[in-house]
């Protein structure tokens, strides 16, 4: 059993009560003491998500405004531009982006969400990284922006296929919504943001609400039979199912959005040729990476056998072993495919659909082939 | 007349004359939560007392189970490739992992018999 020490400096989220009540077992994440999973366990959590709704508490990560100095929203979307390869200028009022803030040398330095609500961008970043976005963001933008670090906010994720139903009640707008749109709504009269996205591959919603509120909105929420409280434990196998990247992970500072498979992440405008092309950190090697390829690439893999393949695992071209050819950064089972998922860097000419790998698992060499992600196929409101 | 001894990691034996039956106690897999892997050792195999002997895998984690004993693997259970569901469902007794043949009695000192394992994990 893993031994607590750090458990006095562990932040906790305003649904740290509301855990306890539910009888969520708690661990340290990213500084945070986090239900890792509630009295029904990891799979029955998961498979709820897919099956009716789940409810997450994603409070840990970090939410931060930027509100442009000249009152243009157009302004702050051009000063974020510096920051990340997407195209910020384009993201309609009302609507949100996935997005990466890269470094010099191309690499990832978090990956968020960027939401235009009409006045101000609104941006949610990775729990891990948060405090260092914020200084990131202030370095580079404050000239034009006020960048507000909205640290009295919480943030619910509602996710699964009876989350419209389940919000529909709660909030009128909601079925209208379609996956991406964001903004202020009210849910059961609480003033809150809303933005049809999730982590899970899922349709869903995520709701940001004042801390005072938090606990009300997430109680009302869960009084719905259909949904059930849901931990850290089956959001990492639900997104790692969906095929989406775990920051610090299966992304970090040494790999390229192309390296990533996140090409679809950034738009023409932004590549060489495009209206704004450039202009982002690490822009020649991103640019070159689109040009020319990557050396390697995040690809899926799925085993033959049960066994897990883990973080870590080394990969192999053949079973004879040898050099390794790459790496694991994220593996487990996969609740709904009843069998291994993993994900993980190849070279690029062995990252073809259906190449046949070799992963090593304690001491053992597990056959492997390369699958085409998401595992299980999203159904997002389009 | 069979004897459970447990041990300080979460295994249970059940002796039986020089033959004991070794599985992870239900404290242990209530706390791996659901396990979807089971990897078992080579029949014939000899083990050594604290050895990584099996591995159990939760959704979230891979655990080792060491071997309470020295001894010969002579039996392992194949219900549990089937269905690593049992250790959850029932850990101390379909979900038995390997039998093993007892090289050294001595080493069952060291043991804790259910009392003092209650108290263990208490």
């Amino acid at each position: 059993m893993p031994v607590r020490d750090d458990e006095k400096s562990l932040k906790r989220t305003p649904l740290y009560d509301l855990h306890a009540s539910l009888g969520g077992k708690m661990v340290p994440f990213a500084g945070y003491d986090m239900p890792v999973q509630y009295p029904a366990g990891v799979l029955k959590e998961h498979l709820q998500t897919r099956s009716s709704a789940g409810l997450f508490d994603v409070s840990h990560m970090g939410q931060i405004a930027l509100r442009p100095k000249s009152g243009r929203i157009e302004d702050a979307a051009r000063a974020l531009e510096r920051l990340v390869p997407q195209d910020i200028v384009a993201i309609a009022p009302g609507r949100q982006r996935y997005a990466q803030l890269t470094n010099e040398d191309g690499g990832i330095l978090d990956d968020l969400m960027v939401a235009n609500f009409g006045d101000h961008l609104f941006l949610v970043v990775n729990a891990a990284c948060k405090e260092a976005d914020e200084a990131h963001l202030r370095a580079n933008l404050s000239d034009d922006c006020i960048i507000d670090s909205h640290a009295d906010r919480t943030l619910i994720a509602l996710q699964g296929p009876k989350a419209e139903a389940t919000l529909a009640k709660l909030c009128a707008e909601a079925p209208g919504m379609k996956f991406m749109d964001a903004g202020p709504h009210e849910v059961a009269g609480i003033a809150c943001f809303v933005s049809r996205s999730g982590y899970t591959g899922e349709d869903g919603f995520e709701i940001s609400v004042h801390a005072a509120d938090a606990e009300r909105l997430a109680k009302t929420l869960l009084d719905n039979p259909d949904v059930m409280p849901i931990g850290l434990g089956a959001r990492d196998s639900l997104r790692l199912e969906a095929g989406l990247c775990l920051y610090g992970h299966d992304i970090d500072t040494s790999t390229t959005p192309v390296e990533a498979a996140l090409e679809w992440s950034v738009q023409k405008s932004r590549r060489t040729g495009g209206a704004r092309a450039g202009g982002f950190p690490g822009a020649e090697k991103i640019l070159a990476h689109f040009a020319h390829g990557a050396s390697r690439r995040r690809v899926g893999l799925r085993a033959e056998g049960r066994a897990p393949v883990r973080e870590g695992a080394l990969l192999f071209a053949d079973s004879a072993g040898g050099e390794p050819i790459g790496k694991v950064t994220s593996g487990g089972f996969g609740p709904s495919l009843n069998a291994p998922v993993a994900m993980g860097y190849v070279p690029t000419s062995l990252s073809a659909l259906e190449t046949k790998l070799f992963a090593e698992v304690r001491g053992q060499f597990l056959p492997l082939t390369v699958a085409a992600m998401p595992f299980v196929k999203n159904t997002y409101k389009r | 007349m069979i004897t459970t001894l447990y041990t300080s990691d979460h295994e249970w034996l059940a002796i039986d004359g020089d033959v004991a039956t070794v599985g992870i106690t239900d404290y242990a897999q209530s706390q791996l939560g659901d396990v979807v892997f089971v990897e078992l050792p080579k029949l014939g195999r000899t083990l050594k007392k604290a050895e990584a002997a099996a591995v159990v895998e939760s959704v979230k984690a891979a655990s080792d189970v060491y071997a309470p004993i020295s001894g010969e693997v002579l039996a392992t259970n194949p219900d549990l490739a089937a269905e690593p569901a049992l250790v959850n469902s029932d850990a101390q007794g379909k979900a038995w992992f390997f039998k093993i043949k007892i090289a050294d009695k001595s080493e069952l000192g060291g043991l804790m018999d259910e009392a003092a394992y209650k108290a263990h994990t208490a």
